[in-house]
């Protein structure tokens, strides 16, 4: 396969590679960090995690027209202004499903599952009510277009390194909140005894409302930074939430770290074996390997270590 | 009860009988002084359509929700305009068209249901309707088995041939070959890489492209296929930059597409330089509009309609087509076709005299449509449609310029040899 080339060539491409999966990499963290919070501190199963997303990338879109038509000059920094907009709204909307569906369902966790399926197919049908079955193009500003060559072969894409960058930004966030902060201090007292951390004071339905508002709206921030790379439209949630949930299953749903490590993990190979395999192929062994570590370690990569 | 109906029934068809022959009387006495000739619901109609003096039934089929009602939105607008302006016309033999519409789900086992609806229940004259491959296949024993008549819009993968369908799309050789053809010639492409989603459709383009970029003496120098729905085409867009081929060749779809456009010019392929030229046969005007226009600048599309076509029928239609459906609507090559399906069945049921089934089929090879958008069509033996190759160039607007068009009609061969 590689007969035909010089070293420099092999090395480049092997660099961009090497890229190329580490932006997979920060899309998959992206991608899995709002539901790992909500499935690994709730116990809650959200099948609309998509969804979600898709509400953030919807919110880009009208933020995008709304300022390609009247506020022009302010263009080119829009992104970030519909990234906080965007995990205000699916944040505001997590609170209140939150609110009207999912806690009356905390006794019941796989009963969330099915409610919040229902909840997918009615934020996906009210899209296309709203926005049309279409999918719609998200005007980005230019600096987030095209490449940066640092040789003739390696080129940067921009959006990579901004979604990286994003990941970085939102991980290190989601660290300090949920480990540094008095809001992540009482979220994992409620997730280790519920009726210890309600006898101290804390308001644990307060906490479990916030937490799943916090993992809705950084899907919407993720949503939000994939217009840069996919497609906006109602049903393009589901392009994501198989990988999602392969991750956070895959990292030991209860560990923060094991989603980092895992979507690591599942994003070399992936990217590694699509470059010497096809496409299909590198998804079918991915998925093998997958499956074949969750049979030896049915917790997944990391599990908290208690006795039961 | 029983005894009852026994009596009501020869009675009612006796009346039925003395009423529609004096119509046919009446009718007979108009057309003489230059009428135009209805004739009567049973003379046209020996097989119990649903076709009345003064009305005929038809079904639309299509998902209008689900994962696929993005792409077949399109279709139902071009087929009920077709319908509205033939009623507009006078109708079929003098009946004003009635649509019942039913919603495919973007589901296959709902297709084939819905359209045993439609055939059993509400015994249409005729079906437009389905879009991918999927639910074709789904409806076609539903249509071989009632013997209905369905009008398939989308370019598809070929290898097919049923009387109860008329393909008004593009089967693949038409697709491919002329546009092969183009770029080898025009932009002396000499290597290609050849990708698609992973299922029917592309696999088969993408093996009659090889066959016949191989029958060139040009080269072939990958082939990949990634799952519907992929999101991430990093790793081949480096392949592809390692390979340098002359020529990209996408079969991406649906949601993929979106993704694969905007990390190919993130990644630095500029579609507007000489090389490497960019050549799908899955993007419409329709995907565009999901796309972006300036991440898609610069591409080839090969297909057979191309909104921007400047043509009297083509500005015609678009104008209807806007005027009916709202100005920022934007017209792909399926939805040209869509628009064909009731004008074939008009013109085929008008030849036959009969909105028989069975004199349809007989009467629809041949039949000419001189005022198709795209230009001049006519329906082959083989139930497919004898249409040109068109090459667009894909702008920032969203529109493609035409750069290339085949000089004769491309002969439809579902059948290519070496396939079967």
């Amino acid at each position: 396969m590689f007969a035909d080339y010089t070293w420099t060539e092999l090395g480049s491409i092997f660099a961009m590679q090497g890229f190329a999966g580490l932006i997979l990499f920060s899309v998959f963290v992206l991608m899995a960090l709002g539901l790992a919070i909500i499935f690994g501190q709730m116990g809650v199963i959200n099948m609309a995690h998509g969804e979600f997303m898709i509400l953030g990338a919807y919110v880009t879109y009208l933020c995008s027209n709304f300022f390609q038509a009247f506020l022009p000059g302010l263009f080119s920094i829009y992104f970030f202004i519909a990234m906080a907009l965007a995990f205000v709204a699916a944040g505001a909307l997590g609170a209140f499903v939150e609110w009207a569906l999912i806690r009356h369902l905390y006794k019941r966790p796989l009963d969330t599952l099915l409610a919040t399926w229902g909840l997918s197919l009615i934020m996906q049908q009210a899209y296309r009510s709203i926005f049309g079955a279409r999918e719609v193009g998200v005007t980005l500003p230019d600096w987030l277009l095209g490449s940066i060559a640092l040789t003739d072969i390696i080129e940067i894409p921009i959006n990579g390194l901004f979604v990286m960058a994003l990941t970085l930004v939102i991980a290190v966030g989601v660290y300090f909140l949920m480990f540094k902060s008095r809001m992540g201090m009482q979220t994992r007292a409620v997730v280790q005894n519920r009726v210890m951390a309600g006898a101290v004071g804390i308001n644990t339905e307060w906490v479990d409302r916030k937490t799943y508002a916090l993992g809705c709206g950084i899907a919407g921030i993720a949503g939000s930074a994939f217009t840069m790379i996919g497609s906006t439209g109602p049903t393009a949630g589901q392009l994501y939430i198989v990988d999602t949930f392969l991750i956070v299953v895959f990292g030991g749903a209860a560990s923060l770290l094991g989603t980092i490590a895992s979507s690591f993990a599942i994003s070399q190979a992936q990217s590694t074996m699509e470059f010497f395999l096809s496409g299909s192929m590198a998804k079918v062994l991915t998925l093998l390997t997958v499956v074949g570590i969750l049979m030896l370690r049915p917790e997944g990569l990391f599990s908290h270590k208690i006795r039961r | 009860m029983n005894n009852k109906s026994e009596l009501k029934g020869p009675t009612a068809s006796r009346r039925g009988l003395i009423l529609g022959t004096a119509t046919a009387f009446a009718l007979s006495a108009f057309s003489q002084i230059g009428f135009p000739s209805a004739a009567h619901a049973d003379d046209v109609n020996t097989t119990g359509l649903a076709v009345t003096e003064d009305t005929v039934k038809v079904g639309i089929l299509h998902s209008v929700t689900g994962t696929m009602a993005i792409s077949e939105t399109g279709s139902v607008q071009a087929e009920k305009l077709a319908i509205e302006q033939i009623n507009a016309m006078g109708g079929v033999l003098g009946r004003q068209i009635e649509y019942t519409q039913e919603d495919g789900a973007s589901d296959w086992p709902t297709f084939a249901e819905k359209a045993k609806k439609l055939l059993v229940n509400d015994k249409v004259a005729a079906v437009f309707g389905c879009w991918t491959s999927a639910s074709r296949k789904a409806v076609l024993p539903v249509f071989e088995q009632y013997n209905g008549m369905l009008y398939y819009p989308t370019f598809y993968e070929g290898l097919e041939q049923s009387p109860n369908v008329i393909y008004t799309g593009q089967e693949a050789t038409q697709q491919i070959i002329a546009g092969i053809d183009w770029v080898a010639k025009e932009k002396g492409a000499k290597s290609f890489y050849l990708l698609g989603s992973d299922y029917i459709w592309p696999r088969t383009s993408n093996k009659i492209a090889r066959k016949h970029i191989e029958k060139l003496g040009l080269k072939v120098v990958g082939e990949e296929y990634y799952p519907l729905g992929h999101t991430q085409f990093n790793s081949v867009i480096n392949k592809i930059k390692l390979k340098k081929p002359d020529v990209i060749y996408a079969i991406v779809v649906g949601g993929s597409n979106v993704a694969f456009y905007k990390q190919l010019k993130a990644a630095g392929i500029d579609m507007t330089k000489e090389k490497p030229v960019l050549l799908t046969i899955s993007v419409t005007e329709d995907e565009i509009r999901g796309i972006g226009g300036e991440n898609i600048t610069g591409a080839y599309a090969a297909m057979k309609y191309f909104q921007s076509l400047d043509n009297p029928n083509n500005e015609a239609f678009v104008k209807a087509f806007k005027e009916r459906w709202g100005d920022d609507i934007v017209i792909g090559d399926v939805t040209q076709a869509a628009y064909l399906g009731p004008w074939l069945w008009k013109a085929a049921v008008e030849k036959a005299g009969s909105f028989d089934i069975d004199k349809v089929r007989l009467a629809s090879p041949g039949i000419e449509l001189t005022t198709a958008p795209e230009g001049y069509v006519r329906v082959h033996e083989n139930h497919h449609l004898w249409s040109k190759t068109r090459v667009g160039l894909a702008k920032p607007d969203g529109q493609y310029e035409l750069v290339y068009e085949t000089a004769d009609l491309m002969e439809p061969d579902p059948f290519p040899e070496g396939y079967q």
